[in-house]
């Protein structure tokens, strides 16, 4: 009988769950962004008493650049996660394929980064010394650095549970490595090169830390630029403005997300838990 | 499958392929890491032009002014915190969000919502909500009859648990989704077996289920030990460190010296959280590579 009554009181206690941890802080930010500044001298969870929604989604959009930082993040965002993928998988699929001692090695140590945090601070001396300081090159390589453990470790693992005859057939018909990877394997990648891809877009698109040491002032992103703008919003109290900016800069992923937003939960958790 | 022999693979699987990923893990993460560990060493600055060798001094200053022990302290005890209240609130969502109904469905794109903000914009969203005459007072006072202006975020005790809820809060869809997976994994018939044996549903679920969860765990306690361990906007966004370097986690110090130009001190920092983290690391990278062994 209990059980009848816990599964009756399930929808509700749901439902009163998603108000309560996700409704009321979301809800803040909309009904915030739509105020005057006068009203959202203290973020409450009241009504605008007229809506300004697009006045104030206008004014950040000038006020923290968005057109120039959603350029700026795109084009880190773009080149990092493709080279991240490419030679991630060119790396992981040697590695998988020639089981010597050496290759163990250089597996451990390509993997480590999962775990082990870059040195954000000498990065920055190294770039200076290489010309790349400040420079959109310098960032993707910091990325492609601080990612390319997490591909390898995905992707490696999942050569292995591609068969071997594939390739060979492949390779009877003549066809050299080159082209056994990218016509052969890569496609055969692309399961687990979605979770990678998902994971990693999600990383990037929203750093900040990194970003702050390599490209700090030289280069509008969106999370840095929110940074400006909370920082001489939160001096002026200019709440309704930096939620304005939250949610431009929030939409791009929410988009994303709500379009595909089947294939990227199956993406993600097909990649973790096999 | 066996691997091709050594001869073989030279001309089928070139090791050249290897070359890009390792030219850009040498200069862009193993070189800056092995800078480390010589520019702790140094008086870098931004107010010198030659950097010198100093030896430990940089160590013995943030040892004898008690900053590196107190910033591991926090460090520490905020990804453990993290750790803990994000696989609570990911199991939980998990358990109560298992069945396939559409309000389950929903619900948990709703969880998801949090994975996909930026971190910095969560945190400032909890800075707006926990001011001492925040909205979340206001609810409290709302339903006690009195006005409550807690400082959520101004306790140099309990500041810090708060931020690591607020962290939680944040990738807390993402272990559920992956509890979610686990649990899918788990074949109905083994459930259905118990409860012929006379096991009631609570019995069943913490001795047949949970153990079967394992890997899920694994990935999911390593996970949010590394992120938080490695966090910095949830905290810069609320808090900054504060009150009084209560929440001051490493990156956060790493951060603030950097700014002000004392790059030997940040470097000795960013070295020390290298050191912690490997430390911690190893068990956690033979977890991983022993489960990727069985897949």
């Amino acid at each position: 009988m209990t059980r009848g009554i816990a599964a009756r009181l399930r929808p509700p206690a749901v439902v009163a769950l998603v108000v309560l941890v996700m409704g009321v802080p979301l809800w803040l930010v909309v009904v915030t962004a739509a105020k005057s500044q006068g009203e959202a001298l203290s973020p409450d969870l009241s009504l605008p008493s007229r809506w300004l929604l697009w006045e104030n989604l206008a004014r950040v959009w000038e006020q923290g650049d968005v057109p120039r930082a959603f350029l700026g993040s795109v084009l880190v965002v773009a080149p990092s996660v493709l080279l991240v993928l490419t030679f991630g998988s060119m790396a992981s699929w040697v590695l998988a394929r020639r089981a010597t001692r050496l290759n163990a090695v250089l597996y451990a140590c390509a993997i480590s980064g999962i775990v082990l945090p870059p040195a954000v601070v000498t990065i920055v001396l190294l770039l200076r010394q290489l010309g790349l300081a400040g420079s959109a090159v310098g960032m993707i390589g910091v990325y492609v650095g601080i990612y390319l453990s997490t591909v390898v470790f995905f992707v490696t693992g999942f050569v292995r549970t591609v068969p071997l005859s594939i390739e060979e057939a492949a390779r009877m018909d003549g066809a050299g490595p080159v082209r056994v990877f990218f016509s052969v394997i890569l496609p055969m990648l692309r399961p687990v090169l979605a979770t990678a891809t998902i994971l990693i877009c999600l990383y990037v698109w929203n750093d900040v830390f990194y970003a702050f040491f390599v490209v700090g002032g030289r280069l509008d992103t969106l999370p840095l630029n929110l940074f400006q703008v909370a920082n001489a919003g939160l001096y002026l109290n200019n709440w309704h403005l930096i939620f304005a900016y939250i949610i431009l800069m929030s939409l791009p992923l929410l988009v994303v997300f709500a379009v595909a937003q089947r294939r990227i939960i199956s993406g993600i958790t097909g990649g973790a838990v096999k | 499958m066996r691997p091709a022999p050594a001869g073989a693979g030279r001309r089928t699987h070139p090791m050249w392929f290897l070359a890009p990923a390792f030219a850009i893990l040498f200069v862009f993460f193993f070189l800056p890491t092995l800078f480390n560990f010589v520019y702790a060493f140094t008086d870098w600055s931004s107010f010198k032009s030659e950097i010198r060798p100093v030896g430990w001094d940089n160590f013995a200053d943030l040892l004898s002014d008690g900053t590196l022990y107190g910033a591991l302290r926090v460090t520490l005890v905020y990804a453990v915190l993290v750790a803990l209240f994000q696989n609570l609130f990911g199991f939980g969502l998990a358990v109560l969000l298992e069945r396939d109904t559409w309000l389950n469905r929903a619900a948990r794109l709703v969880f998801l919502v949090p994975v996909l903000m930026s971190a910095l914009a969560v945190g400032y969203v909890f800075q707006a909500l926990l001011k001492p005459d925040g909205s979340l007072n206001d609810l409290l006072g709302g339903v006690l009859g009195t006005s409550v202006t807690i400082p959520w975020l101004g306790d140099t005790t309990w500041t810090l648990v708060v931020v690591a809820l607020i962290h939680a809060w944040k990738w807390m869809g993402l272990s559920m989704l992956i509890y979610l997976a686990g649990l899918k994994t788990i074949p109905e018939d083994v459930t259905e077996a118990a409860r012929i044996d006379g096991a009631t549903g609570w019995q069943a679920f913490w001795s047949i289920r949970f153990p079967l969860l394992a890997p899920a765990v694994t990935f999911n306690v390593a996970t949010a030990l590394l992120g938080s361990m490695n966090g910095f906007d949830i905290v810069q966004a609320t808090t900054g460190g504060g009150p009084a370097r209560s929440t001051e986690i490493l990156n956060i110090f790493i951060y603030r010296t950097f700014g002000q130009g004392l790059f030997a001190q940040a470097t000795t920092m960013s070295l020390v959280l290298f050191l912690m983290v490997a430390l911690l690391a190893f068990p956690v990278i033979r977890v991983l590579r022993k489960r990727e062994e069985v897949v």
